[in-house]
């Protein structure tokens, strides 16, 4: 089983096809579409989760690159402010992973381990700050 | 012999650079090394401080006249309006105010991206603010419409009034129900998946004078990084309610209504900030300093975490319906601590005051101090303290086909 978050920048050609109908039936991937963006000119990009098991995860990107595709990995995609948070630490009882977390409870500050993030936005909206955002960055 | 010093004994000390100025968490452990007599002996000055979400915040500005000159009816900055039932180019912008075509919670739970508190913020940055005004036109203030654009130097006055702020101690939230709920304490997780709570504790200004000896009205304070005063006392203040032994009260209880210029404040102590489900607000930098007037106010300013408890509240029916629920207390050093039990639960902590931003403020109002530049001050009048009798009154429901008749 391989279970990864990428990025599909398409043009307007490719954006007529019925992808992510053929990436599910043809290759057998569950597919979880994370944001899109089409502009009026039908070009974009896509971010999906793909699951599904090794060998079909494969010809299902190779597919995607044959049409023109691109296809980059996600990486990074929660970006801490830390010149915008407050500290006040309401994140970090929500934060699954310790990612967001107060290590320290006599200093009760707040700090932002980006290794440990799975990106399961669970800290966006309680920050009253709005200091964590969702970025989509390619590696 | 016990140790008295005097407002203006303190002022000499300061004036000469030599008063000896610690903060509230640092005076417990001076208090654990060397005792409370002779911790009093040495401290002249312990500050205090509170960064939390203070929703009863707002500004006064007047804006300057236009040519020609506009009665504002309406007035709106960003977007977000203004109070402006005042005299022509008054207006009152409150932390909590939406812009008129905010979408709430009509798609819940609701984003409250922008609000008063983030055009506050925006001001003090000394962002430009897009200002709109209408009116109806008088033969002394003709005009009728006005939009421009304007940042903090260009009004008159604009200082922060803030009608309730640094709430003593306030309640451990908790939701009982069963689905998510979105609050003015953040978000609560279902059947008591987390705890919030908002005060600094043993840092909290009204925490380390429990009675008002020294804060009252007059009082000089630091204020969203300027100095600031204490106006009255605030709304709500409702000092009569139980207190443990050493003084704190073990609810809600006294408040404080202040006022500063708010061009000498700065953005990093006035944040806008956004509760999702519930509404735009303001994070408010409060410190108050409490002059060590004799061993009694040091013993207050002492007073440590596991001595501060709160009740803890159930915000899926119990506060929504005023539905009393015992759900005990708990104390601040458990809070503090990640976790605390709550009728036998482990429950996490979520924090709403910031702690680090509030040792922060006590820091720099001791140095402030310290360097002379900051003096203390006599209250003008003191506030009402635990022998009050105020009642705390909620909305009579009456039916008001009675009084349509009466007219
Ligand atoms: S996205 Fe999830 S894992 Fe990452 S910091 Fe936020 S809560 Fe933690
Ligand atoms: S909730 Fe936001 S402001 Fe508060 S500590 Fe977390 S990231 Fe910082």
């Amino acid at each position: 089983m391989v279970k990864n978050r990428v990025v599909c920048y398409f043009s307007a050609s490719q954006s007529e096809q019925p992808i992510i109908f053929r990436l599910a039936r043809d290759y057998d991937l569950v597919i979880n579409i994370i944001k899109a963006d089409i502009n009026p000119q039908k070009e974009g990009y896509l971010v999906v989760e793909l699951s599904g098991d090794k060998q079909s995860y494969e010809n299902g990107l190779n597919y995607l690159r044959d049409l023109g595709v691109r296809v980059e990995p996600l990486s990074q995609t929660v970006v801490w402010h830390e010149d915008v948070c407050i500290q006040c630490g309401a994140c970090t009882s929500f934060c699954p992973t310790g990612a967001l977390v107060i290590t320290d409870r006599e200093t009760m500050e707040v700090t932002f381990d980006n290794e440990k993030c799975i990106v399961c936005a669970m800290c966006l909206d309680c920050c009253p700050t709005r200091a964590v955002e969702l970025h989509f960055e390619v590696a | 012999m016990a140790v008295k010093r005097t407002y203006e004994e303190i002022n000499e000390k300061i004036r000469k650079g030599q008063a000896v100025v610690v903060t509230a968490e640092e005076v417990i452990g001076l208090v654990e090394e060397k005792g409370y007599t002779r911790a009093a002996q040495e401290i002249d000055v312990v500050t205090t401080g509170t960064f939390g979400p203070m929703c009863s915040s707002g500004v006064m500005i007047n804006f300057g006249h236009s040519n020609p000159r506009i009665k504002m009816k309406r007035v709106w900055l960003n977007g977000v309006e203004a109070y402006g039932g005042l005299a022509a180019v008054d207006a009152y912008i409150g932390a909590t105010q939406l812009p008129d075509n905010d979408p709430e919670n009509k798609v819940y739970p609701g984003k409250f991206t922008y609000g008063g508190g983030h055009v506050i913020h925006d001001l003090v940055a000394r962002k430009p603010l897009r200002l709109e005004a209408i009116s109806y036109g008088t033969d002394c203030y003709p005009r009728k419409k006005l939009e421009t654009v304007i940042t903090l130097d260009d009004v008159n006055e604009a200082y922060l009034f803030n009608p309730r702020n640094a709430y003593q101690n306030y309640n451990c939230a908790v939701n009982l129900g069963d689905r998510t709920i979105y609050t003015y304490m953040g978000v609560l997780k279902p059947r008591m998946g987390n705890a919030s709570y908002s005060t600094s504790g043993q840092l909290s200004p009204l925490l380390n004078d429990p009675y008002y000896r020294t804060t009252g009205i007059g009082t000089r304070i630091f204020l969203g990084g300027g100095v600031g005063y204490v106006a009255w006392y605030g709304t709500q203040h409702h000092p009569n309610v139980p207190r443990g032994e050493n003084g704190v009260p073990l609810t809600g209880a006294g408040t404080l209504a202040v006022i500063g210029d708010l061009k000498q404040m700065s953005p990093e102590w006035l944040v806008g900030a956004s509760f999702i489900g519930y509404g735009a607000t303001l994070f408010v930098g409060i410190g108050v300093p409490i002059p060590i007037l004799d061993e009694e106010m040091l013993r207050y300013t002492a007073v440590k975490d596991e001595e501060i408890f709160c009740p803890v509240v159930d915000y899926s029916e119990g506060y929504p319906y005023c539905k009393p629920n015992d759900l005990g207390s708990v104390n601040y050093r458990d809070l503090r601590s990640g976790r605390v039990n709550i009728l036998g639960k482990e429950v996490p902590t979520t924090p709403m005051s910031s702690y680090p931003r509030a040792r922060k403020i006590a820091q720099i109002l001791k140095e402030w101090i310290q360097s002379g530049r900051f003096e203390i001050t006599c209250p003008v009048q003191p506030l009402p303290s635990a022998d009050a009798d105020i009642v705390f009154r909620s909305i009579p429901e009456r039916g008001v086909n009675d009084l349509n008749n009466r007219r």
